[in-house]
C-alpha cells in the first residue's frame, strides 16, 4: 500500500501557502498532520495532484486565550491542546473529547483545525465545534472569512472550505460561568472511532439549584454533526439531585436521531446508544456546572 | 526510483546526521527501513493502527507509516537502534522486556520499546492504569499484553535504580 | 549444574531482537527487485482479458507475468496438500489466476520493478476485463448452491464426511431425554503482525536457488518448489527468516507468490522480492473459523449423554489446499474429555467465494468446543442442574486412560487420550474461580443493579502430531553445540527451550548452545511448526541427538583419558572423572580428538594430528561403525498424538445500558504435561487467552453479499489493544506426563486460544438468561439478543 505519484511543496508563510493552493487548482491537498490523508494516500483512495506542507508553517501553532475563545492555530497538534492546562480551564470539553481522539502517538502529529476540515462524522472536534458554536477561519487569495460551525460541515468528509482555502484557526468558544460540559463515547476498541458518542453544554440558573439550558452535539449518528436543543426535556430540572432522573433526554434523542447501521452496529443500537450516553454527558456537565458554581470559578 | 522529482531529506537519526533523495510519496517508514538501512522499525498496516512503525520525531512517538519522509525533513528521529547505550548496554525499556518475557516474535517490540520510553520520561512513575495506557495504542497478536505491562512497570523500576529518571521539576 | 529442565530461562532471542536487529523478510534483500500483484476486485469473475500494455510503459517496471506466460508445470493448480478419500472434489488454484477468479483478492498478475511503489503504479495501469458472476457467499447460500463456485462441483460441497461410533441415532431415540441446537461461529483469522513475503536468489553458474519465506514450514515449502519448478531438491535452499508470527496461517504453501517470485528470479537474472502488505493478507491469505453446527443430543436424567449426532457445514473458502483438517479436528476434537455412549459427526465442507480457510490457531477446535460446551451447558439448563456437576458425570476418568474414542484424528491414527486428569483440573479450576461462592455474588452484584455471569469450558488437545521430527547437535572443537531441527520459529522460543534440552543432555552451560531452525541447509527433513508440537516432537528428537553426541563424546573422552566412559560427567562443558574435575578435558577438546587430522589448521588442531601420540596403533583411526566428529542425529516419531487439556472460567458484567461485556475474571487451568519453560507456556496462554477473547468479543471477517470484504484492514477487523483483553489471566497448572514421548511433554501453543468463544458466551448467557448461540458476540448483537428476547 503505497502512495500514487504526488508533487510536492513546503510553503514558509500563509501568504505562499495560499498563493500555491491557487495556482495548483482543486487537485492539490493541504497536509497537516496527515494522520487522516496519508493512509487514505496509501489505499490510493485519495490520488492528491500535490501537497501542499504547511508544517513549516510554526507561526500556525499557536493556543490563544481570550475572554470569549480559545483560538487554535492550524498547526497545534491535539496532543498540545490537550496538555494545555490554560485551554482545558477555558473550555473543559476539549480536554475531555481530545483524550478519546485515537491514540497518543497519533495526537502528536494530527492537527485539531485538520480534524475539523476533515470533517468526518465519527470524529470527536467536529462535534465539540458544532456544539459550542465555534468557527473557522480561513484563508485564500481573495482574502479570509470566518466560516461559523453550523455552516462548515456539508456532509460526510466535506467541509465548506474552497479548494484554494486553507483553514489558519479554529475558536471555540469558552465555557461560561454557570455552565458545564460533559462528554461521552462508546468505540469497539479503546481509542476507535466511536459507534456512538454526544458532547453536551449544560447551564444552570445562577444559583445552580436547576438546569436552565442544555444542548448535546453527536458524532457518528448522521453524515454531520447534529446538534440538538435538550432544553424542553430537562429545563427546570434539579441539578443537585445526583438520583434525578434526566431520562426525558433519551427519548428525545430518540425522536430526532437517525443513525446508521453497519458492520460494527445496528441503527438500533446506536439510538439506544444515543439516549444512554445523553444522560450520561448530561450528568457530567450538570454536575461539572454545579461544582463550578460551588467552588465559585469564574 | 526513476522520473519522479526527488527532494533532499536531512534528518537526525540516533544522533547522527543522515540524509536522503526521495520522492515526495516516500513513506518515513520506508525511508528508514530502506534509505537508511535501519530495518528495526516495522512495518505492520501502513494504516497507522498497529504502532509497529512507531518512532521518536523530536521526542514524540508518531507513526512513521503515517508521515511522509519529505515533512521529516529537519527533524530529530529515535528508532529502537538508537535506545541501547554507545556502549551497548541496553536502555531500561530493552532490559525490562528481556526479564519479563515482554516478547515473543519480536515484530511490534520496536513501537513498544520506543513509545514505552517516551512515556516514562514524561511520566516515570506510572500507575497500573497509566501503564496500560502508555501502551493503549499498540497492538500485539503474540504475548496478550500481560507480560508487556509488566515490562513498563520493570522498566520504571529499573530507571530509578539507575538513577535515571528525571528528577521532578528537572527539564526532561 | 542444575537442570535446566522446568526453570524459568530467559530467552536467548531477546537480546537481537529488542535491538532492532531481528531479520524479518522484508528486513533482507536490498538489493531485489519488488514484486506487486494485481488482483481480483470482483468474487466471482470470468477474465474476459488482460492487457499490460500501458502498465509496462512504467518506468523501472522488469516485466509483467500473466498465466499465460506461466510454462506448463506453473501452470497447473497448485498442489492439494492434504488429500483424503473423503475429499472428493477438491479444488486449488492456480498461481495466477487462468480463466476465472474465485475470490476478491486471488492474483491475477504479478509485477516485478525497481521498487514497490512503482511496481503498485504498474500495478494500477493493468487492465483487466472481468464477466462478473453471481458469488456465493456464507455457508446458507453456499449449502442451498443457488449458485455455485465451481462449476463441477455439484451442491458446492468439496467433501462430506461421516465418522460414528456406535449408532447414534438409535441411542439418541432411546434416551430418556433430548435437545437440539442451532450454534454458529463466524470467520476470523490469524492476522499475524507480519504479513507474508518471499526472496529469491537464483544462482545461474550453481544452477541453484536459495529461497528465504516467512513460513512456518521450510521444508514443505522446499518440496512444493522444487516440484514445481522441476528442480532438484538438493538445488533449493529454504531459509526462514525471523518471522513476526504465524499462527497457522503460514503453514499454507506454496503460495501462489512462493512459486512465482523464485520463478521470476530465475527469469529476469536478479534478485526478487515478494512483501505483502496489510490489504493483502486479508483478501489474500487465509482465514478460517466459521461453521454451522446442529446438534441432536441424548441424555438422562443424571445429565449423562447417551447419543450425540453433530452435523454441521464448514466454510472452506474458494480452495481447498489444506484439505479438510480443520472440520476433521472439529469432528474429533468436539468431544472434548466426555465420553458419549455413542457419537456421530458428519460435515459438508463448502466452498464459497471467499478467501480460502486454513488452520488458525486451535484448527477447528474452538468449533468444537463451543459446540459441546454449549450443549453441556444446555443440558444443565434443562436439568436445573450445576454445569460442573453435569460435566464431572461425563468426563473420562483418569482410570480410564488409554481411552479409544473410536474415531480416527487428523494424522490418519486413531483418537485415543494417551493421558489427561478431567476431575483434577475442574477441582482446581472451580478453586482458582471461586465456583460455589459465585451465586452469592451474583446476588449481591443483581441488588446494586449490576448483572455479572460466570462461565467454563473444557477442551481436549491433540498434540505433537506426527509424523517426525529431527534434530541435529554438533559440538564444534571451539566447545560450542550447534543444534538444528528442520521446523519453524515464529516467536514460541524453541531456540531457548531447545537449548534448554540440550544443555541439561550435554552438560554444557546453555550460552554455548546455538539453535537454528527452519533452514533446510542445515536440516533437510522435516514437517514443520502446526499442531502444538514442537516442544514433544523436535524436543524429544534433539534429546535423542544429544545423547547421541554425549555417549560419543565420552566414548573418546574415556579413551583419551584411558577410564571407562561409565566413571565420566560432563559439566560446564568439561568432561571429567566423577568427583575429580581437574582430571578431564573440555568438550571442544574431545571435539578435536574424536576427528583424527593430518593437517593442524590451528594450535589445538595439533592433538589430533598423526605424531601427536596416544590412540591404539592396531585399529584404525576411525572405526568402521564410527564417524569423525562430535555430532548426534536423530528423528522422533510417535505412534500417536498425545493429548494435553485445559478448561478456562470468565467472570463478566454486561451493562444494561450499553450491552458492553467487561471481562472481570479470567482463568485458566492447563496440562500440557510437564513444562520445559514455564515461563515461555504462559506467555503461550497469555496470547492464546488473548486470541480467544478477541474471537469471542471482536474479531469476525464482515463480508457482504457480493463477496467484498468490508473490513480489510485494522481499523475495522477489531484485534485487540491492551484494553481489550483481561487484565489477568489467572493460570493453574496440572501435569500428567505424556507416555509418549522421552520428555513427557505435550504440546501448549494453541491451548489459550481454544475454549475462548465457549467459555465466553456461556459466561454472558449467565449474565443475560439469553441463549448465546453465535459467535462472536458484540454489544450491538447482544442489544438486539435482548430486544428479540423482550429483555
Amino acid at each position: 500500500m503505497k502512495p500514487s505519484p504526488v508533487g510536492y511543496s513546503r510553503p514558509h508563510s500563509v501568504a505562499e501557502a495560499v498563493q500555491a493552493l491557487a495556482s495548483l487548482g482543486p487537485e492539490a491537498k493541504v497536509l497537516a498532520g496527515g494522520q487522516s490523508l496519508v493512509p487514505l494516500m496509501s489505499l490510493r483512495l485519495a490520488r492528491p495532484e500535490h501537497l501542499v506542507d504547511i508544517n513549516r508553517l510554526t507561526e500556525l501553532g499557536y493556543i490563544d486565550i481570550s475572554g470569549s475563545n480559545v483560538t487554535v492555530g492550524a498547526l497545534t497538534r491535539h496532543a498540545g491542546l490537550l496538555a494545555s492546562t490554560a485551554a482545558g480551564r477555558a473550555q473543559p470539553l476539549l480536554a475531555h473529547a481530545l483524550r478519546c481522539v485515537a491514540h497518543p502517538a497519533i495526537r502528536n502529529r494530527g492537527t485539531t483545525v485538520g480534524s475539523l476540515v476533515h470533517a468526518d462524522p465519527a470524529g470527536e472536534m467536529p462535534a465539540v465545534l458544532a456544539l459550542l458554536g465555534g468557527s473557522v477561519r480561513v484563508a485564500s487569495g481573495r482574502g479570509d472569512r470566518v466560516i461559523e460551525a453550523a455552516d462548515f460541515f456539508l456532509g460526510p468528509l466535506e467541509s465548506a472550505l474552497e479548494p484554494d482555502e486553507l483553514a489558519v484557526e479554529a475558536r471555540f468558544p469558552v465555557l461560561a460561568p454557570a455552565a458545564g460540559t460533559g462528554f461521552a463515547e462508546v468505540s469497539r476498541r479503546r481509542g476507535d472511532y466511536a459507534i456512538c458518542g454526544v458532547a453536551v453544554l449544560a447551564s444552570l440558573t445562577d444559583d445552580g439549584s436547576s438546569i436552565r439550558q442544555a444542548a448535546a452535539a453527536y458524532l457518528s449518528v448522521g453524515p454531520v454533526p447534529v446538534v440538538l436543543d435538550l432544553t424542553d426535556a430537562v429545563a427546570a430540572q434539579p441539578a443537585g439531585d445526583r438520583a434525578a432522573s434526566y431520562a426525558g433526554v433519551r427519548e428525545l434523542a430518540a425522536q430526532h436521531l437517525r443513525p446508521e447501521g453497519d458492520i460494527h452496529a445496528t441503527a438500533a443500537y446506536r439510538r439506544q446508544l444515543a439516549g444512554v450516553l445523553t444522560e450520561r454527558a448530561l450528568r457530567q456537565a450538570v454536575a461539572a456546572a454545579a461544582a463550578r458554581i460551588g467552588g465559585g470559578r469564574s | 526510483m526513476t522520473g519522479e522529482e526527488l527532494h533532499e531529506v536531512a534528518l537526525t537519526v540516533n544522533g547522527t546526521a543522515r540524509t536522503a533523495r526521495v520522492p515526495a510519496r516516500r513513506l518515513l517508514s520506508d525511508c528508514i527501513r530502506h534509505d537508511l538501512g535501519l530495518t528495526g522499525t516495522h512495518v505492520g498496516c501502513e494504516h497507522g493502527v498497529c504502532g509497529a512503525c512507531t518512532v521518536l520525531l523530536d521526542g514524540a512517538p508518531v507513526r512513521s507509516c503515517l508521515l511522509l519522509a519529505v515533512s521529516a525533513d529537519g527533524c530529530d528521529i529515535t528508532t529502537v537502534e538508537g535506545l541501547a547505550a554507545g556502549d551497548g548496554t541496553l536502555s531500561p525499556v530493552q532490559q525490562a522486556f528481556a526479564e519479563c518475557h515482554g516478547l515473543q516474535c519480536g515484530f511490534c517490540t520496536p513501537g513498544f520499546l520506543t513509545t514505552i520510553t517516551a512515556g516514562l520520561k514524561a511520566n516515570p512513575e506510572p500507575d497500573d492504569e497509566q501503564a496500560r495506557e502508555m501502551v493503549g495504542g499498540n497492538l500485539c497478536r503474540c504475548t496478550g499484553y500481560q507480560n508487556i505491562v509488566a515490562s513498563v512497570h520493570r522498566a520504571a523500576e529499573l530507571t530509578r535504580a539507575a538513577g535515571l529518571a528525571p528528577r521532578p521539576g528537572a527539564p526532561a | 549444574m542444575s537442570s535446566l529442565f522446568g526453570a524459568r530461562v530467559q530467552r536467548v532471542e531477546d537480546d537481537r531482537l529488542i535491538r532492532g536487529r531481528g531479520a524479518y523478510l522484508d528486513d533482507l534483500g536490498a538489493d531485489a527487485l519488488a514484486a506487486a500483484f494485481v488482483r481480483s476486485p470482483y468474487a466471482h469473475a470470468r477474465i474476459t482479458g488482460i492487457d499490460v500494455s500501458a502498465a509496462l510503459e512504467v518506468e523501472g517496471v522488469a516485466a509483467i507475468y500473466t498465466h499465460a506466460d506461466l510454462p506448463d508445470r506453473l501452470g497447473q493448480p497448485l498442489p492439494l496438500l492434504i488429500p483424503h478419500p473423503d475429499l472428493t472434489h477438491g479444488r486449488t488454484p492456480y498461481p495466477l489466476a487462468k480463466e476465472e477468479v474465485n475470490h476478491v483478492g486471488e492474483a491475477v498478475a504479478m509485477v516485478v520493478a525497481a521498487d514497490r511503489y512503482l511496481a503498485e503504479d504498474a500495478a494500477d495501469l493493468v487492465d483487466v476485463s472481468y464477466a462478473e458472476l453471481p458469488a456465493v457467499v456464507g455457508i446458507e447460500a453456499a449449502r442451498e448452491a443457488a449458485d455455485l463456485v465451481h462449476p463441477d462441483v455439484p451442491g458446492n460441497r468439496a467433501a462430506n464426511s461421516v465418522q460414528e461410533h456406535g449408532d447414534a441415532a438409535a441411542v439418541i431415540a432411546a434416551a430418556p431425554r433430548r435437545l437440539e441446537l442451532d450454534l454458529h461461529i463466524e470467520r476470523s483469522a490469524s492476522t499475524p503482525l507480519e504479513g507474508r513475503g518471499v526472496l529469491a536468489r537464483w544462482d545461474e553458474h550453481a544452477g541453484q536457488l536459495r529461497l528465504w519465506t516467512s513460513t512456518q514450514t521450510s521444508t514443505g515449502v522446499r518440496a512444493a518448489v522444487a516440484a514445481r519448478l522441476g528442480l532438484a531438491l538438493t538445488d533449493v535452499d529454504v531459509i526462514t527468516p525471523d518471522v513476526g508470527g504465524g499462527f497457522g496461517v503460514k503453514i499454507v504453501h506454496p503460495w501462489p507468490e512462493e512459486v512465482l517470485v523464485p520463478w521470476a528470479a530465475r527469469l529476469l537474472g536478479r534478485p526478487v522480492k515478494f512483501t505483502e502488505d496489510r490489504r493483502e493478507h486479508f483478501i489474500a491469505s487465509a482465514h478460517e473459523r466459521a461453521q454451522l453446527h446442529h446438534v441432536t443430543v441424548g441424555f438422562d436424567d443424571d445429565g449423562r449423554i447417551r447419543g450425540l449426532s453433530v452435523r454441521f457445514w464448514h466454510d472452506n473458502g474458494a480452495y481447498v489446499p489444506y484439505g479438510l483438517i480443520v472440520p476433521i479436528v472439529t469432528s474429533t476434537q468436539l468431544l472434548g474429555p466426555y465420553k458419549p455412549d455413542a457419537y456421530r459427526v458428519e460435515f459438508d465442507s463448502l466452498y464459497t467465494n471467499t478467501v480460502l480457510v486454513t488452520p488458525y490457531r486451535g484448527a477447528g477446535r474452538p468449533h468444537g468446543c463451543f459446540v459441546m460446551e454449549r450443549t453441556i451447558d444446555a443440558i444443565a439448563a434443562e436439568l436445573g442442574l450445576d454445569r460442573t456437576v453435569v460435566r464431572e458425570r461425563n468426563f473420562i476418568q483418569p482410570g480410564e486412560m488409554p481411552y479409544d474414542q473410536g474415531l480416527m484424528f487428523q494424522d490418519g491414527r486413531p483418537l485415543s487420550y494417551d493421558s489427561g486428569d478431567y476431575p483434577a483440573l475442574l477441582a482446581k479450576l472451580k478453586q482458582l474461580i471461586g465456583w460455589d461462592e459465585f451465586a452469592a455474588r451474583k446476588q449481591a452484584a443483581a441488588a446494586a443493579g449490576r448483572r455479572l455471569g460466570i462461565g467454563l469450558a473444557c477442551y481436549v488437545e491433540g498434540t505433537g502430531v506426527g509424523p517426525y521430527e529431527g534434530g541435529h547437535v554438533l559440538v564444534e572443537t571451539s566447545g560450542k553445540v550447534k543444534v538444528a531441527t528442520g521446523l519453524t520459529t515464529q516467536g514460541q522460543g524453541h531456540q531457548t527451550v531447545l537449548a534448554q534440552l540440550v544443555a541439561d543432555e550435554l552438560g554444557v552451560p546453555l550460552g554455548d548452545i546455538e539453535v537454528v531452525t527452519g533452514d533446510t541447509r542445515r536440516f533437510g527433513y522435516a514437517v514443520g511448526t502446526f499442531a502444538s508440537r514442537t516442544a514433544v516432537m523436535s524436543g524429544s528428537a534433539v534429546t535423542l541427538a544429544a545423547r547421541k553426541a554425549r555417549e560419543k563424546a565420552l566414548r573418546v573422552a574415556a579413551n583419551a583419558l584411558e577410564v571407562s566412559a561409565d566413571d565420566l560427567v560432563i559439566e560446564d562443558g568439561i568432561v571429567h572423572v566423577k568427583g575429580d574435575p581437574d582430571a578431564g578435558m573440555s568438550l571442544g577438546t574431545v571435539a578435536v580428538l574424536s576427528n583424527p587430522l593430518r593437517y593442524a589448521f590451528d594450535e589445538a588442531a595439533a592433538a589430533a594430528t598423526q605424531f601427536a601420540g596416544g590412540g591404539d596403533l592396531t585399529r584404525p583411526p576411525v572405526a568402521e561403525d564410527d564417524e569423525p566428529g562430535i555430532e548426534g542425529r536423530a528423528y522422533f516419531s510417535p505412534v500417536r498424538s498425545t493429548f494435553a487439556s485445559g478448561m478456562h472460567a470468565a467472570i463478566v458484567a454486561t451493562d444494561p445500558d450499553t450491552a458492553e461485556v467487561t471481562i472481570l475474571r479470567y482463568c485458566v487451568v492447563h496440562d500440557c504435561g510437564r513444562l520445559i519453560n514455564p515461563r515461555i507456556v504462559e506467555g503461550q496462554i497469555h496470547g492464546g487467552v488473548a486470541q480467544g477473547v478477541a474471537g469471542a468479543l471482536y474479531e469476525r471477517m464482515a463480508y457482504d453479499e457480493y463477496g467484498q470484504l468490508q473490513n480489510a484492514s485494522f481499523m475495522d477487523f477489531l484485534m485487540p489493544y491492551v484494553s481489550e483483553v483481561p487484565r489477568q489471566i489467572e493460570i493453574d497448572h496440572l501435569e500428567t506426563p505424556s507416555p509418549l514421548n522421552p520428555l513427557g511433554v505435550k504440546g501448549a501453543g494453541e491451548a489459550g486460544v481454544i475454549p475462548g468463544a465457549a467459555v465466553l458466551a456461556a459466561a454472558i448467557e449467565d449474565a443475560e438468561g439469553i441463549a448465546i448461540t453465535s459467535m462472536p458476540i458484540s454489544p450491538s448483537d447482544l442489544f438486539e439478543l435482548r430486544r428479540g428476547a423482550g429483555a
